[in-house]
């Protein structure tokens, strides 16, 4: 098993004809993720990669029996074409395109009240199961099929810690970007609770920032359901000064909410073991996991 | 992207919310004809700096003549204003908006934004605002009401009315709030912001409400279909190094340290000086690599450092993967070296995609360096080269 995409996933890509989507699906096809159709608006008919490509994310639905879609829509049409996926029923919409204005992501949040699709992203990297499916834009040069789930606001910390726990020969089940915007889909929250039901994953790795508070929201969560895998934190930022954008439009501590250590002392108090640099995090879960017989 | 007290100003103002007549002035002798203009008796001078805490550092004060607003103009024009939100530097004043005072008979603090974790608009009031109010919310969390907007439609009259109500206003105020309250709503969609204050809106003696003190950020993503946002812009009041950053799709913040960072995302940038700064070390700025960064724009960045003479070694940590390798970093370094020409030491850490040819590229290009196999080892040495 693995969370959110395996080897049942069936994936459309909105926007697969543009540059960064021609890339990122043929490399995706080559991982071995099976990609069934595209979408883009006025080349309903054509095909891509052989792939046949619709007009809308419906008709691919019907044709196809995708059930999830990955979105590489320009910024600008990005909050209407995730509108889309969800009024199509798309039961997992993953979108990794950057910068999608805020307030479209208002209307996109209140588009999934009461709907069966779960978003992740935007501005996320995506998810990968290795071995079995990647949707999004992450490097796979160092993944390995293994134990450990990975949760994160940051692409490029996932890439670092995943390097680092397929080094120290723990694997991973699946990593997810949940996306660095201050409004966007699944959390933490939601993560961990696929983690914890998941059988192949033995502990979990939350990686967080500075800015909201979606550690907080993770450790209020660890503390009152203490779940039996263990969690492994990491929060950057903790240097970082405050009420400055830093990259993400997420990352900025506003109202003196969101400073790393509030973020630390909250996920520590609950349980979570803590990661004191980024360098130490697959040895802190290494001493996390129950020893095994060997 | 931030907007100036007198540009919020004049875009509510547009949109039908009472401020007070006032003017922008640049030297002391406009001061004296814009208050002369204005009228009155009691002025408000105010510098215009893009960050907040001005009040408590003497950025705003009050003028009972014409004259005295002049003498209070020349003493602010051209000075620096510290705060807590501004550089350590501060920021430098180099116009004040001159208006006409306004006696409130009280102070209500009023404000919207995006509800992160809700994912919706809010709108939060306080029925005793000013200068104090986080300290006042603080105290008593429970004074804040708290409105939620119906996704990026307009709220209802009943809910404002109430949320008015709550503030602690009656009589005919409950509705000249609601109404003030629903154009505040309707421009916070319109114009794409992610924060409007008011704060204070001023119930002055005369019964009536004003916006006294006016903070806006429009969404930086939204830029692209907010034009008339985009040409506010104070070019002046950016750092002129982070200006030139963002032009090359670069994340770039300046900060006071000497030791110049080079890295791809955010995530990791943050991790990167949080590792540097536990070991002592000084960032001298914060850098993000866009994936969409071509060699020439990340040399744009990597030039901005080296031009900066207080950046005594450069820590390059790149972690290859998606559509920036590690080796379009090295092509970046050489190229601005090229350019600049000026010999600085270089910590080189590179991890995923095309590492090893990474490593094996910079040796090639002749570039002087030092490998790191870790952060902490790059950061480390980065420090040490730092004190030499």
């Amino acid at each position: 098993m693995a969370i959110l995409v395996d080897r049942d996933t069936r994936l459309i890509v909105q926007g697969m004809t543009g540059r960064a989507g021609t890339f990122y699906t043929d490399q995706a096809m080559e991982y071995g993720t099976r990609v069934v159709a595209g979408i883009r608006p006025g080349k309903g008919g054509s095909r891509h990669f052989s792939l046949p490509v619709f007009d809308h994310v419906g008709e691919a639905m019907r044709e196809t029996g995708a059930n999830a879609s990955l979105v590489f829509v320009p910024a600008l049409a990005a909050g209407a074409a995730i509108i889309e996926a969800v009024e199509a029923e798309v039961p997992l919409v993953i979108c990794v395109t950057e910068r999608v204005p805020t307030l479209d992501m208002v209307n996109v949040r209140r588009a999934l009240e009461g709907s069966a699709t779960k978003l992740v992203g935007p501005n996320s990297q995506g998810v990968l199961s290795p071995g079995k499916c990647k949707v999004g834009v992450m490097s796979t040069a160092d993944v390995r099929p293994g134990s450990i789930g990975v949760v994160s606001r940051s692409a490029s910390l996932t890439s670092e810690i995943v390097a680092q726990t397929s080094a120290a020969g723990l694997g991973q089940s699946t990593t997810v970007g949940i996306g660095a915007d201050p409004v966007h889909g699944i959390g933490f929250v939601d993560c961990l609770r696929l983690f914890m039901d998941d059988d192949e994953t033995e502990g979990v790795i939350l990686i967080g920032e500075i800015g909201g508070n979606e550690e907080e929201a993770a450790a209020e969560y660890l503390g009152r359901e203490k779940p039996p895998k263990p969690v492994v934190a990491l929060v950057a930022g903790r240097h970082a000064p405050p009420e400055r954008r830093m990259g993400h439009a997420g990352a900025f501590t506003f109202l003196g909410r969101g400073d790393a250590a509030a973020k630390i002392e909250a996920l520590r108090a609950a349980g979570a073991r803590i990661a004191e640099n980024a360098d130490l995090v697959a040895a802190t879960m290494h001493r996390a996991l129950p020893e095994k017989a060997a | 992207m931030n907007l100036h007290e007198f540009q919020a100003k004049a875009i509510l103002a547009r949109h039908g919310i009472p401020v007070p007549a006032g003017q922008v002035a640049w030297t002391p002798d406009e001061v004296t004809r814009v208050a002369a203009d204005l009228g009155g008796s009691r002025f408000a001078v105010k510098a215009q700096i893009l960050a907040g805490g001005r009040g408590e550092v003497g950025g705003v004060k009050l003028a009972d003549s014409v004259d005295q607003a002049r003498e209070i103009a020349a003493e602010m024009l051209g000075s620096r204003l510290i705060t807590a939100q501004t550089p350590s530097a501060g920021h430098n004043v180099r116009r004040v908006y001159v208006e006409q005072a306004v006696a409130c008979a009280r102070e209500i603090y009023v404000g919207l934004l995006v509800d992160r974790n809700e994912g919706c608009v809010v709108l939060l009031g306080a029925g005793q605002g000013g200068a104090e109010v986080e300290k006042l919310l603080r105290r008593d969390p429970k004074s804040l009401v708290r409105l939620a907007l119906p996704g990026t439609q307009q709220p209802g009259d009943a809910d404002l009315r109430q949320f008015a109500e709550a503030l602690g206003l009656t009589g005919s105020l409950v509705e000249e709030a609601a109404g003030l309250l629903a154009v505040l709503a309707r421009a916070f969609v319109e114009l794409d912001a992610s924060l409007i204050e008011v704060n204070p809106l001023c119930l002055t003696e005369e019964g009536r409400l004003v916006a006294l003190d006016v903070k806006m950020v429009v969404d930086d993503n939204a830029l692209f279909r907010q034009p008339d946002i985009q040409s506010l812009r104070d070019e002046d009041e950016v750092d002129a190094l982070e200006l030139e950053a963002q032009r090359h799709d670069l994340n770039f913040v300046r900060m006071d340290g000497n030791i110049g960072v080079v890295v791809n995302g955010a995530g990791l940038a943050l991790a990167t000086h949080d590792i540097l700064r536990d070991l002592g070390g000084a960032p001298a700025n914060f850098m993000d690599i866009r994936t969409t960064a071509v060699s020439l724009q990340i040399a744009k960045g990597i030039g901005l450092l080296l031009a900066d003479p207080a950046v005594k070694v450069i820590l390059v940590n790149v972690h290859g993967g998606g559509m920036t390798r590690c080796d379009t970093i090295v092509e970046a370094i050489h190229i601005a070296m090229r350019w600049s020409g000026r010999k600085i030491p270089i910590v080189f850490r590179a991890a995923g995609q095309n590492a090893e040819y990474a490593r094996r590229l910079i040796v090639d290009r002749r570039i002087a360096h030092e490998v790191a196999l870790s952060m902490s080892g790059a950061a480390r040495r980065a420090v040490e080269l730092a004190k030499d």
